[in-house]
């Protein structure tokens, strides 16, 4: 007679609430990983950026891409949106007998948040997307691995001309969207609402300080590091081919536009 | 030959200075540990074939070997310096000794043929734009590139010819140690047959070191001087192409008999 040995019991099925637990805390690992993933790589961005040799070919080929080549859909967008907002806020104004104050509202709003945001946004979108999938394919290709065989190093070959452009050509836009904004804004309310180009524009000029623009000028420069970094960091290190570049895409499109909305805080925070 | 072991360190005063000398190399990744010990010793002037089955650590090895992966103990001695402790900028001077072939070649997308293989000689070296087309023009004459090619994108040609570009551009600035990652993978008998001959063409022509990682035994065959088959993260053999027909080690036969039958 042969006795059966019972079969070890298999361990219990987590509950709901563990394995809400377990997937917060992988999220929360992820996102500090990233976080430092992206400070790591801000430092050598820094380091490799003031040294030889000084690669200013790359640089402007970037600063192209992602300046030049976004002065279209940024001056499109701020002026619809300056447009937009003139007419908003004239029609609540209106209720008050206070027109009058939809010039320097606009400015106002346009330079200290709307221009850097939405100028970061429309840059995330069209460059950091180019970004993060070139140098992902680049990484899964192996042709980041020859680049260090070569004997050139990829973070300053690759990666300082494109946070440099972010730096340099993001403030730059926020300056035209919000000098698009402002146009958009005049042709509605001069000529749209009938408010006087006088009252428009010299309220405007009562009402805009030089710290108004220096603050969505720095602003800017801030976004644009930070889009920069984050598609360079998550293109950079891609893995698992196509489905892997896709993912890591994705993943650098959601990450930056929340670093806008964060950094826009935090940025508007120590400036008031 | 060792057939189970490691094989033995070249003696002190040995004629064949070793050009790369690997010692007790351990890397693991996580749990995985890919590197358990390896000794391996290439003399200057020969090709050296690292030969095994697929997830073996060969891949690994070479990435050491050229410092794009660091061990977690052991030591990586290039051409008489331990590669391990160094900073970037003795890398990347340790670096310009070799040249490395691609898996899939690695060529840059946005580059022409021309521009992908004058690359290193942009980087490097200043030479004038003659100079430089003389150059590029002779490595590609060697792997026999036509003059209409330079200015294709990689996208436009085939594997064998992306083969031949990667093999043109890691020995445009004629370095000591060529790498060759699974050369011949993916490729129709003619054009392996051939890429085995480029690849003998290159060490007799330049005298370059050549360090080879491949499972395919009838390259391995053709293009070694010596092979060392890979394993569970050790070399379980090394020594001549003949030596290692005679091998007695499990591994080694079991892998060998898919090519050469078991008799």
């Amino acid at each position: 007679m042969t006795t059966q040995t019972p079969s070890k019991p298999a361990p219990p099925e987590p509950g709901i609430l563990a394995q809400s637990v377990a997937s917060f805390g992988k999220g929360l690992i992820d996102v500090v990983s990233t976080i430092g993933g992206v400070v790591t790589l801000a430092f050598d961005v820094a380091r490799w950026s003031v040294r030889r040799p000084f690669r200013l070919q790359n640089l402007f080929a970037q600063l192209d891409f992602v300046g030049v080549g976004s002065i279209f859909i940024v001056g499109l967008t701020g002026l619809f949106t300056g447009m937009v907002f003139a007419l908003q806020t004239s029609e609540a104004f209106a209720l008050f007998d206070a027109e009058s104050l939809v010039g320097p509202t606009v400015a106002l709003t346009l330079t200290r948040e709307l221009a850097a945001v939405f100028s970061a946004l429309m840059v995330t979108m069209r460059a950091g997307s180019a970004m993060c999938t070139e140098l992902g394919t680049m990484r899964v290709t192996e042709q980041v691995d020859a680049l260090e065989t070569m004997a050139v190093n990829p973070v300053q070959y690759l990666l300082v001309p494109r946070v440099l452009a972010g730096l340099f050509m993001v403030p730059m836009l926020t300056i035209l969207f919000s000098t698009a904004g402002m146009s958009g804004a005049y042709f509605v309310a001069v000529g749209g609402l009938g408010i006087s180009p006088g009252t428009f524009l010299t309220r405007t000029q009562q009402w805009l300080e030089p710290i108004d623009i220096y603050e969505g000028v720095i602003k800017g420069a801030v976004f644009g590091v930070s889009v920069a970094l984050i598609c360079c960091y998550k293109g950079f290190n891609a893995s698992g081919g196509a489905k892997g570049v896709g993912q890591a895409t994705t993943e650098a499109m959601v990450a930056s536009a929340l670093s806008i909305f964060i950094l826009d805080f935090i940025v508007g925070v120590v400036m008031h | 030959m060792a057939a189970s072991a490691p094989p033995s360190r070249p003696e002190a005063g040995a004629s064949t200075k070793p050009m790369i000398d690997i010692v007790d190399l351990h890397k693991t990744f996580g749990e995985n540990k890919v590197l358990t010990g390896i000794n391996l010793s290439v003399p200057a002037g020969s090709t050296c074939v690292i030969l095994g089955g697929s997830g073996s650590g060969k891949t690994v090895l070479m990435k050491h070997m050229i410092g794009l992966l660091h061990p977690d103990s052991g030591k990586v001695i290039i051409d008489g310096e331990d590669i391990v402790p160094m900073g970037v900028d003795d890398l990347q001077r340790v670096r310009n000794k070799f040249g490395m072939v691609f898996q899939a070649a690695a060529l840059f997308d946005s580059m022409t043929v021309f521009e992908n293989v004058a690359f290193p000689l942009r980087e490097h070296t200043r030479l004038s734009e003659d100079e430089l087309y003389a150059k590029v023009r002779s490595k590609l004459d060697l792997m026999g590139l036509k003059r209409e090619v330079e200015s294709k994108f990689p996208a436009d040609l085939s594997g064998g010819m992306r083969k031949r570009v990667g093999l043109a551009r890691a020995v445009v600035l004629d370095p000591k140690i060529v790498l060759y990652d699974e050369p011949t993978t993916g490729l129709d008998p003619i054009t392996t047959d051939y890429v085995d001959e480029m690849i003998l063409a290159a060490q007799k022509g330049l005298g370059v070191t050549s360090v080879v990682i491949s499972h395919d035994i009838s390259s391995a065959f053709n293009v070694g001087d010596q092979i060392a088959f890979l394993s569970k993260g050790v070399i379980v053999a090394h020594g001549t192409p003949e030596e290692l027909r005679e091998s007695q080690h499990p591994a080694v036969k079991v892998f060998l008999e898919t090519w050469f039958g078991k008799n």
